[in-house]
């Protein structure tokens, strides 16, 4: 039992980080129907900007809330001058120019930062936790916890202000918002930029765990992938719930089904991503989306 | 005085194809205009004109200012409330969070209680609904909750494309009072784009009659009333 | 669009050079141009699917893999000749891209592409599983075939005319298909699918169908890759060769048989250059060149010369 309940901890803790990421997928592709392949690089990116800041000497927590203002700059920034001028382009050629982005953002970091893993800090050190014969590590209760903030914030921020409202009716109804006075364009680089902070934390998040390399975010991408499909594309809160659930089966099928190990962990979320799409497309939470001739 | 709305040669395309060719048309301050015409006439066209929603040439003034090509938001913030063909309601959202969104360009300009007041006392039945989401609405009430809308934004003029659209007579009926009860109480100007003809006639001053993209007719709504040839191909009498 | 005589001219004109061209270059350029020839066909077979059909894969290097895996397997392991193992790849992804096909009738746009994507993926890992047939992350080696019938040409020489005659080939069956009633269906069901079945389509056939063709054709190449290469390995096969061929699919235009030379021609060569234009970050200047050609051509090559080529027709107004 207490494996039980230390696996499932755990499996929270790293399904935050799907989720974080997952919910990053979602705002954008709410807001565009474009699945932003290179989220994950952008994710890595930022936590390249972090380690440099770290490494100018900034305290932890002051580079991580400047590195959260970068990553929602270049956020705007990249929607604003790299997908704009392909906003009513077909769907594929959008997709093709995301990932010349991941391409891009993969190879200046290797670049510029070499492919040798770094050491990334944890502002959760220290040894576990112990609550009888369960062992809670400090940084995986860290993860939750960040990550519940963050979505905390977020919910209120959409659900409760001016802005986020203004933000999800340019998501869904363009046209009608503009006749309101919303400026749309802006809105989608919002949410660009705020899809881009919620990955970064995703990916300062992850780093002291996977260390930090250009390609840390691939295997995360793929996970935050899963989460979305079993949530639901359509809902962000699905994508919560389908990232915190992807992280936990993943960790009790790793312990508990034993010809599984931790190479074949990432066949697990593909037979996920499959079986969800078999059997329910648009997911636990998604919307079926009647289509009207 | 001069006409708070005025189009001058205006010239309307989707894509490579001229729908418009060249109107002339106006909207007097505090007046309501219509613009009548068969399907397919272009006057849902015309007010997307307006509204920058479509390409065009030729010159729109509204209250003095060219806002021809400029962006559809822009014009919007100037005071131009469109409520569109089909409502353009945010069908997932709730009453009140879509006419929070009508306020859109007035947020922080003071209390919004007050507008949602003074909305909901035009629109009673919009008070009773409204944690409601706007999809789930009748076709009558979401109509009402797209004028609402409009209202919400202090326009100083109102599109209002096709609103009988759909809707039962008496509802209908409810609605022109309505929106006459703006014209003259808020002194909105309204241009009025109906294929019922009966009632727009009976609602405005001034008329338009639109053929294929052009203006054949023009007057004040009484004259048109009283024209023979329209009596026949439009009032059905 | 030009007149038949103009094209068909112009076809003529580009297979003479193509058959001159082994007489003038080297050994490894042929090679590349056989690569060339053998991404034609698979981009062909994509097109097919996604730019003629609507349906989005990420994972036809799933279908690659199994044409040159089927090559590899039939002429090391049973001593099949290679020329048979060609059709046989054609037949085997043919059906199995059907059978795909059945279960992706229930996937739209972003879910097939996720679900063709979570495909590719798994691919490599599937085949160092089944490392008896496979040989694992060794992969299997072959040997280059000599010309048949002591026709004097060299190695390369030969297999770079293997490969341009199978593409003709393919190409003339690709494009009876897809002007015929056949391309209208798959077109008419990307464009508008309830309304495709109200005129009486059978939709759930046709997309089937459309995958196991695309499969084939897919398989094909990758059947032939295994005999130019000579080498199969699980690691060459992973989704970057899928993303590639969309790349290559989006680049030279979708829904046009053109488009699969130009997108052929481009995913060959450009990471070439990139290369010589930065040995430092080459993906960079890569992902440039994506990005700076989706915005010149959005339509892809064959999009924009038939946009040139129809102002230089009817100049506009």
């Amino acid at each position: 039992m207490d494996i039980f309940i230390q696996q499932v901890m755990s499996g929270l803790a790293t399904g935050g980080i799907y989720a974080s990421l997952a919910l990053a997928l979602v705002m954008i592709y709410e807001a565009t129907e474009v699945v932003n392949y290179s989220q994950g690089e952008m994710a890595m990116f930022s936590t390249y900007l972090c380690w440099s800041l770290l490494q100018a000497g900034l305290p932890y927590w002051v580079a991580f809330f400047a590195t959260l203002v970068l990553a929602f700059v270049g956020g705007v920034l990249i929607e604003r001058v790299i997908i704009r001028p392909v906003e009513d382009a077909p769907i594929l050629t959008i997709v093709i120019v995301c990932i010349g982005l991941l391409v891009i953002l993969n190879s200046v970091a290797g670049w510029i930062y070499s492919y040798i893993q770094k050491p990334f800090p944890t502002p959760f050190p220290g040894e576990p936790f112990k609550l009888g014969n369960i062992y809670l590590g400090k940084h995986d209760l860290g993860e939750i916890g960040v990550t519940l903030v963050v979505f905390v914030l977020l919910f209120v921020f959409f659900r409760f202000t001016t802005l986020g409202l203004a933000m999800r009716a340019a998501a869904q109804n363009p046209v009608a918002s503009r006749l309101v006075g919303i400026r749309v364009g802006w809105m989608l680089a919002l949410g660009w930029g705020l899809a881009a902070a919620v990955g970064a934390v995703a990916g300062m998040i992850v780093a002291p765990v996977l260390f930090l390399d250009p390609n840390m975010m691939g295997g995360v991408l793929l996970y935050a992938f899963a989460s979305a499909t079993l949530g639901g594309f359509t809902s962000p809160g699905g994508a919560v719930v389908g990232g915190l659930l992807v992280g936990v089966i993943e960790n009790l099928v790793a312990t508990y089904v034993s010809f599984i190990g931790t190479e074949l962990k990432l066949t697990v979320a593909l037979a996920l991503i499959i079986l969800v799409l078999l059997f329910r497309p648009s997911g636990l939470f998604g919307r079926v989306t009647v289509r009207r001739v | 005085m001069a006409a708070l709305l005025e189009a001058r040669s205006l010239e309307g395309s989707y894509g490579r194809t001229k729908v418009l060719h060249g109107l002339d048309f106006a909207v007097e301050e505090g007046g309501i205009t219509t613009i009548l015409g068969a399907n397919g006439a272009g006057k849902t066209t015309t007010l997307r004109a307006v509204s920058g929603m479509v390409k065009t040439s030729g010159e729109i003034r509204f209250a003095g200012q060219r806002i021809d090509g400029r962006a559809t938001e822009d014009i919007a913030r100037l005071g131009v409330a469109h409520v569109p063909e089909g409502r353009g309601t945010f069908s997932q959202l709730t009453v009140e969070e879509n006419l929070r969104l009508g306020a859109y360009v007035r947020r922080g300009t003071g209390a919004l209680v007050n507008e949602f007041a003074r909305v909901y006392e035009y629109f009673p039945v919009l008070a009773q609904r409204q944690r409601q989401v706007a999809g789930t609405l009748s076709g009558g009430e979401q109509q009402m909750l797209a004028v609402a809308r409009g209202l919400m934004l202090r326009p100083r003029l109102l599109l209002l494309d096709e609103p009988s659209l759909g809707l039962a007579p008496m509802v209908v009926r409810e609605i022109f009072r309505i929106v006459r009860a703006i014209n003259k109480e808020e002194r909105v100007s309204v241009l009025l784009v109906e294929q019922n003809a009966s009632i727009a006639l009976a609602l405005a001053d001034h008329a338009y009659l639109l053929e294929t993209g052009r203006v054949v007719m023009s007057g004040p709504a009484a004259d048109l009333q009283r024209n023979d040839a329209i009596r026949r191909s439009y009032l059905g009498y | 669009m030009p007149s038949r005589s103009v094209k068909a001219a112009g076809l003529i004109l580009l297979i003479a050079v193509a058959c001159a061209l082994p007489f003038v270059l080297s050994g490894f350029r042929l090679f590349q141009f056989s690569q060339v020839f053998i991404y034609a066909m698979a981009l062909l077979g994509l097109n097919i699917l996604t730019g003629y059909n609507g349906q989005i894969s990420l994972g036809h290097g799933a279908f690659y893999a199994l044409g040159a895996y089927t090559t590899a397997i039939l002429v090391d392991r049973a001593g099949v000749n290679y020329a048979l193992t060609i059709p046989a790849a054609f037949l085997l992804c043919l059906v199995v891209g059907f059978l795909f096909g059945i279960p992706a009738l229930r996937l739209e746009g972003l879910y097939l592409a996720l679900a063709t994507f979570s495909l590719a993926l798994a691919i490599p890992q599937i085949l160092k599983y089944f490392e008896h047939w496979t040989g694992g992350s060794q992969g299997i080696v072959l040997s280059k075939p000599k010309a048949p019938w002591g026709l004097p040409l060299t190695r390369d020489q030969w297999l770079y005319y293997l490969s341009l005659a199978v593409l003709i080939v393919l190409f003339v069956l690709g494009r009876n298909l897809l002007q015929g009633r056949v391309g209208r269906a798959l077109v008419a069901i990307r464009d508008n699918p309830i309304a495709a079945e109200a005129m009486g389509i059978n939709s759930a056939l046709y997309k089937s169908l459309a995958f196991g063709v695309s499969a084939a054709y897919t398989g094909v190449a990758g059947a032939l890759s295994g005999v130019v290469v000579a080498f199969v390995a699980p690691d060459t096969f992973n989704v970057f060769l899928s993303i590639t061929f969309l790349v290559g699919v989006v680049v030279g235009g979708l829904a046009s048989i053109s488009g699969a030379i130009f997108g052929a021609l481009f995913i060959q060569f450009v990471p070439n250059w990139a290369q010589d234009i930065s040995k430092a970050a080459p993906w960079a200047i890569y992902g440039i060149f994506l990005i700076v050609f989706m915005y010149v051509m959005p339509r892809g090559i064959s999009g924009s010369l038939r946009l040139a080529w129809s102002r230089l027709v009817r100049p506009k107004r």
